[in-house]
């Protein structure tokens, strides 16, 4: 790889300790990007294999690689996002977890709402078809 | 008569994009007469501003500013000045309505009276309540919590400049080509290339886009303001009641505005780039837009009326001259209403036809977010309650809205139940309801706002003659304009009609002129207030800073307050910080002054708005070579702005020493 | 951030030396409140992805078009791109330049992978006739996929811009600052990427 490379072979035990005092703003330990990239690779490379064999049901399938999207995007927020409870005495957390709620209510309300209008007002091509 | 006079699409020409000397309006004798009204007033400004040399103090001490107090101003002045052009549509449209009965056709044809109504609503929306809200917040949020400016001051100049930049557009729209003709929300289809071809639909959506930015970026530098500035003491708990209104608006500006951002961009794509989100062909669904765009519009009526909430909370205090009551109580309200502002959006479609289950649980949580409100009319009722209360004018505002609002906000609950919804959709009930709670609330507030911080700002108090003149003009004349539409709106007249059948309803729609020409008068008496204010301000000056015998930390220092608002970070022990240190005997202190340190202005932000300007008018034309100059142009100056790192100076300890023996002179010389 | 550090006394009612108010204190929050906002047009996008997502109006599917592994390939970018960001981070805080350049170079690479796979399939669908004027499912797609990609490429664009900024200024406060505002925007979009292969792609081959 490029130069970087180099450098960061020395470097890898001292992590922990150069981010000791960083007490203002955490940018994590080289530890924890790697642990952090190991996780999302594992939790990537098993949906897309679970998609392309099939060997599950698709029903099944559906619900495990949503579980493994969440457990994914977790992971990113832990370990590359550096988020907790501490960072911006808390309002970051705050702010995140308040978007999660608001994206929650309008993508679900959006698909209820949406799906139980398609249901009562049927397309006109449905319509015929029951006819 | 009542063809659409949409020029049909012409060619689009490499340089000047579809604009074709037939866009300029000079067909229709109305708009003619305006724009050259306009164009002598402005010139007579123009000329006026080079003749007193004033062009030079303009761009130094208010365009390129980034004191938030300015901007805040600029922010106000612009409000009021969209108003005038919102109102002389709503008059245009109540005159309309009066006359076009027993075969009249009124004196406004169908493709004018359809862009006065659209550029109504738009205008009151985005360039009337919006800039006035945002400019209050900006005004009084830093003073409140005790801070020098806001979190992002030059953030604070470019989002003014970007919702002017929308603000100019609109108006431009007006001699230049045509405004959309498809009611305030611009609802597909008919907002679709297809039903309007024209270029009113592109002047709506580009000047919504780039004012938004500039909405959503003030947002998110009051958040941080709040959450980061407040001064020592000052926990979350005992920030003024405005503070935690504006916070909570703020949140649901930056929650909210991204999706009227991305349907916007939607619709742009289905009408740009031939998509098919919300056609009738291909699969696309029209009535998804409608979802989308009141996931924003729902939250959008509590992003207007919660600072309003907060500014009542104010007044009611000052002039009862006791704390408010149920300080947390009126907390914990806002906070439920900013999040179940995002449980409600459904009730503007009830009639959509999404079944029984989804319309009961909307209509359900309408009717469940009026209770934290009427928790709030109870708090005032009981600050007011045995308190001495002064009837000054931010007073008499706030009582009027106590009871127009109640009124409004029972007929919203009524229109809260889907069965009564499916007989009220889209009547003037609608339009009388909304109208009530918006100028009832917001409006109202304004007003008492204005009234109550003017002296702060400017370090005189309005005039109260004139006041008066204009809050009774204002209210009576409400009430004649809107009442009637509650009538005529249970008869079944639905909105947005140009001209009438049936002459028994005309008595209702000439009452309703009548108030709108009251609320003329009314919007007269208040130019007249601040014009014989401004004649009159050595009689009405306030050398104390603290006229109205204020609780909160803006009535401590100077009116108007100094660049630098304090020169001593003040330490707030209590919710109403300035009472409990008149009360503990705070001496100001005279001397030991430092430097403070101070951003500096900078004229980035007019250049980009001023470039988005280009940007949004070449896309409306299709000038594509001009959009594509104008984006990298934009692109160009922010990455340029970057690499200046010397953004802030000092202002030296002498100069504050000079500024704050003035004010020590101008006290000994009040309490003498 | 307000709390007092020592307590106040109650008669105290201002500071006598200005409070020492780091510069930019408020950034990384302000910029965190506006990715929030950002992860809201994601939201709508995806909402709408969900609602016409199987409105294919005669056209292709997801089934014709997708190719996993060209997006596997892709995933394999972002997920590299955003560890060598994180390593140029550490770069930084260890206050060196030139790894710090190194490292953000290899994540510009990346990105430029990542925007040019996916350049290629938008290309290779308009091709084949699914262009995002074929059906409302098209439509969806290309929007939701292409303000991501326009979103990394704006990334691009800041990256290479802080670049020039380290060069000259070297790692000041203001330019870790930026670098920090970046890395939030760069792991960001790899959090919705994750939205994107999910729902759009993974889910779309179950249909």
């Amino acid at each position: 790889m490029s130069p970087p490379s180099l450098h960061t072979a020395g470097h890898v035990e001292a992590g922990p300790q150069d981010h000791a005092h960083d007490d203002e703003e955490s940018h994590g330990s080289r530890k924890g990007y790697w642990v952090g990239f190991a996780l999302s690779a594992v939790l990537t490379a098993i949906p897309f294999w679970l998609v392309m064999t099939l060997t599950l049901g698709k029903q099944a399938t559906a619900l495990l690689i949503m579980a493994f999207a969440a457990v994914q995007m977790v992971v990113h927020m832990i370990f590359f996002l550096h988020m907790n409870r501490r960072a911006e005495g808390g309002w970051s957390i705050m702010a995140l977890l308040f978007t999660i709620v608001i994206v929650g209510i309008a993508l679900s309300g959006s698909l209820w709402v949406m799906y139980h209008m398609n249901a009562n007002m049927m397309p006109m091509q449905a319509a015929s078809d029951m006819g | 008569m009542a063809l659409p006079m949409t020029p049909s699409i012409p060619t689009v020409s490499p340089i000047l994009g579809r604009f074709t000397i037939e866009a300029l309006p000079l067909h229709e004798p109305i708009v003619v007469a305006t724009f050259v009204a306009v164009a002598l007033g402005g010139a007579a400004l123009l000329g006026a501003l080079t003749w007193f040399k004033l062009w030079g103090y303009l761009w130094k001490e208010w365009f390129t500013t980034v004191d938030h107090k300015r901007i805040g101003i600029m922010y106000m002045i612009l409000g009021i000045v969209m108003l005038l052009r919102g109102f002389s549509d709503a008059i245009m449209m109540r005159a309309q309505q009066a006359m076009a009965f027993n075969g009249s056709e009124g004196y406004l044809n169908a493709h004018h009276y359809d862009q006065v109504f659209t550029a109504h609503g738009v205008i009151m929306i985005f360039f009337v309540a919006m800039p006035i809200v945002t400019g209050l917040m900006n005004y009084v949020v830093p003073l409140q919590i005790g801070a020098r400016d806001v979190s992002f001051p030059f953030l604070n100049n470019f989002s003014f400049w970007m919702t002017g930049a929308g603000a100019a557009i609109v108006m431009m729209s007006l001699f230049v080509g045509e405004f959309a003709q498809t009611g305030w929300l611009a609802m597909p289809p008919l907002s679709g290339i297809g039903a309007s071809p024209g270029v009113g639909v592109d002047y709506y959506i580009w000047s919504l886009q780039i004012a938004g930015i500039g909405t959503l970026l003030s947002g998110v530098n009051l958040i941080a303001t709040i959450v980061k500035m407040r001064a020592p003491g000052m926990s979350m708990m005992k920030m003024p009641i405005f503070c935690w209104t504006a916070l909570c608006t703020n949140i649901l500006i930056v929650a909210a505005f991204p999706v009227l951002t991305a349907v916007l961009a939607l619709l742009s794509l289905d009408r740009y780039a031939d998509t098919a989100f919300f056609t009738n062909t291909l699969g696309g669904n029209p009535m998804m837009y409608v979802n989308l765009i009141w996931i924003w519009g729902h939250p959008e009526v509590y992003i207007l009326i919660l600072p309003m909430f907060g500014v009542f909370s104010e007044v009611v205090s000052t002039f009862s001259g006791k704390r408010l009551f149920g300080y947390t109580s009126m907390v914990y309200a806002t906070l439920v209403i900013t999040v179940l502002a995002y449980l409600v959006w459904l009730h503007h479609f009830f009639t959509m036809g999404s079944g029984a289950s989804v319309n009961s649980f909307f209509g359900i949580t309408t009717m469940i977010i009026s209770i934290p409100t009427g928790a709030k009319i109870f708090n005032w009722l009981f600050t007011m309650y045995r308190g001495r209360v002064r009837f000054e004018l931010p007073m008499m505002w706030s009582v009027a809205f106590m009871i127009t609002f109640t009124l409004g906000g029972m007929t919203g609950v009524l229109l809260a139940v889907p069965p009564a919804d499916f007989v009220l959709h889209n009547s003037l009930f609608l339009v009388a309801h909304f109208h009530n709670v918006i100028i009832g609330g917001v409006l109202f507030g304004a007003f008492a706002a204005i009234n109550y911080w003017w002296p702060k700002a400017f370090g005189f108090k309005l005039n109260q003659f004139w006041g008066k003149v204009s809050f009774w003009f204002w209210v009576i004349g409400f009430y004649f304009a809107f009442m009637p539409l509650y009538v005529l709106g249970l008869m079944g007249v639905t909105r947005r009609l140009r001209t009438f059948d049936d002459p028994s309803l005309q008595i209702w729609f000439i009452i309703a002129g009548f108030g709108a020409f009251l609320v003329a008068i009314g919007i007269g008496a208040m130019l007249m207030q601040f014009y014989v204010s401004i004649r009159d301000r050595e009689q009405l000056r306030d050398p104390t800073g603290d006229p109205w015998n204020g609780r909160t930390l803006e009535w401590s220092t100077s009116s108007p307050p100094p660049d630098y608002n304090f020169a001593f970070t003040p330490v707030i022990h209590d919710n109403d910080a300035w009472w409990d240190m008149k009360a503990r005997g705070y001496q100001r202190p005279v001397n030991g002054y430092a430097d403070i340190h101070m951003p500096s202005n900078t004229g980035t932000g007019m250049i980009l708005g001023g470039l988005s300007v280009a940007f949004g008018v070449a896309m409306i034309w299709y000038v594509w070579w001009l959009a594509a100059l104008a984006f990298v142009g934009i692109l160009a100056v922010a990455i340029g702005h970057t690499f200046n790192y010397k953004r802030d100076f000092h202002i030296p300890a002498t100069e504050v020493t000079a500024i704050e023996d003035a004010r020590t002179a101008r006290l000994v010389g009040a309490a003498a | 951030m307000t709390a007092p550090v020592v307590p106040l006394d109650r008669d105290q009612f201002h500071l006598a030396e200005e409070p020492h108010h780091p510069e930019g204190s408020s950034t990384m929050l302000g910029f965190w409140l506006y990715l929030m906002s950002d992860c809201l047009i994601f939201a709508m996008l995806f909402a709408t992805y969900g609602v016409l997502g199987t409105s294919y109006a005669g056209g292709p599917g997801p089934k014709e078009l997708f190719e996993l592994p060209l997006v596997a390939v892709n995933t394999a970018m972002l997920l590299f791109s955003s560890i060598t960001y994180g390593f140029a981070m550490l770069s930084m805080t260890e206050g060196r330049r030139g790894a710090t350049q190194g490292w953000l170079a290899v994540t510009a690479l990346f990105g430029l992978a990542f925007i040019g796979i996916e350049l290629y399939e938008f290309t290779h669908l308009i091709m084949e006739g699914a262009g995002p004027q074929r059906s409302a499912f098209l439509s969806s797609f290309f929007t939701l996929v292409g303000t991501h990609g326009l979103h990394v490429t704006f990334g691009l664009i800041w990256l290479v811009v802080l670049m020039v900024q380290v060069q000259m200024k070297g790692l000041i406060p203001a330019n870790r600052r930026r670098l920090m505002c970046l890395s939030l925007f760069w792991h960001f979009l790899d959090v919705v990427w994750i939205g994107v292969f999910t729902f759009v792609y993974l889910m779309g081959m179950l249909r």
